[in-house]
């Protein structure tokens, strides 16, 4: 029973935070809202017997990708989004079609549950408890990382290279040698 | 025992909150945000499955998603920064022109 109640705690948190993070008019509160979103997913996935990834969550997620997030949004110093005239006067901002965004999320939750509705074997318990036997060891990841996805952790390191130059090369001030 | 139905309800509750983020929001750190939302919802969703299925695969799939999300923040921000350069604004409307 504790373990459902910590369930439905820490889901309310993540659904919760990253309700609020669209929400908000300043960017910053919206990039602290998501690292308490990712603290709560990051406990679900410790329920869900996963704690390697839980600790990358927290490492990747919260300390890297958050933390280069607010270093942008100080960097900028831009936190409201502006109401210039010309905004105001664009055609998407017309009532209706601004809220098409809302019906498009809205349908997608229809689909969504739909397709839940739907699914079979969908009842069985995962949990600390449940499920067959599943090895969530941090040694038989790294076995089946480095031997079945061999190739694809490869690629990755390719990705991660390609990405930083990119980085690099867009974020370099243009006119210097 | 939780059912494997109700992490597929929060991991869709997710997705869905930052596809909303997505297209209301009008700023481009805000989408990059909504963005981040959306991959996570997915990775729940394959870690409950890898769990109900018991394998590993799902976890290590999110690895691969973790460093994807990495990649895409790094250069998304990057761009971003240029693109305030140019018009000192963050709003997705005022980049209409594809040169100035």
């Amino acid at each position: 029973m504790p373990e459902t109640i910590t369930f439905y705690v820490l889901s309310a948190l993540a659904i919760g935070a990253s309700a609020l993070v669209i929400g908000q008019r300043n960017p910053m509160y919206s990039v602290m809202l998501l690292i308490a979103s990712f603290g709560a997913l990051s406990g679900l996935y410790i329920l869900l017997d996963a704690p390697f990834v839980a600790v990358a969550q927290i490492i990747i997620y919260a300390g890297a990708i958050m933390v280069l997030f607010l270093f942008v949004v100080m960097l900028l110093n831009a936190p409201q989004e502006d109401g210039a005239g010309w905004d105001r006067l664009h055609p998407l901002r017309q009532p209706g079609v601004a809220r098409f965004g809302l019906l498009l999320a809205l349908l997608l939750v229809t689909q969504l549950g739909w397709a839940l509705a739907r699914s079979t074997s969908l009842d069985q318990g995962v949990g600390v408890l449940g499920g067959g036997a599943v090895v969530s060891s941090v040694r038989e990841l790294g076995r089946v990382l480095f031997t079945d996805y061999m190739f694809a952790f490869e690629a990755t390191s390719v990705l991660i290279l390609v990405a930083m130059v990119g980085a690099v090369v867009l974020a370099r001030q243009e006119g210097k040698s | 025992m939780i059912p494997l139905s109700h992490y597929l309800v929060v991991s869709a509750l997710l997705f869905s909150i930052g596809t909303a983020g997505v297209f209301l929001r009008r700023n481009l750190i805000t989408i990059l945000l909504s963005i981040e939302i959306m991959l996570n919802a997915v990775n729940l969703s394959f870690v409950a499955y890898g769990r109900a299925l018991g394998s590993v695969d799902g976890q290590i799939i999110t690895f691969f998603v973790m460093t994807v999300a990495a990649a895409e923040a790094a250069v998304g921000l990057a761009i971003v920064i240029g693109l305030f350069r140019h018009r000192e604004s963050l709003n997705p409307d005022a980049f209409t022109t594809l040169r100035w």
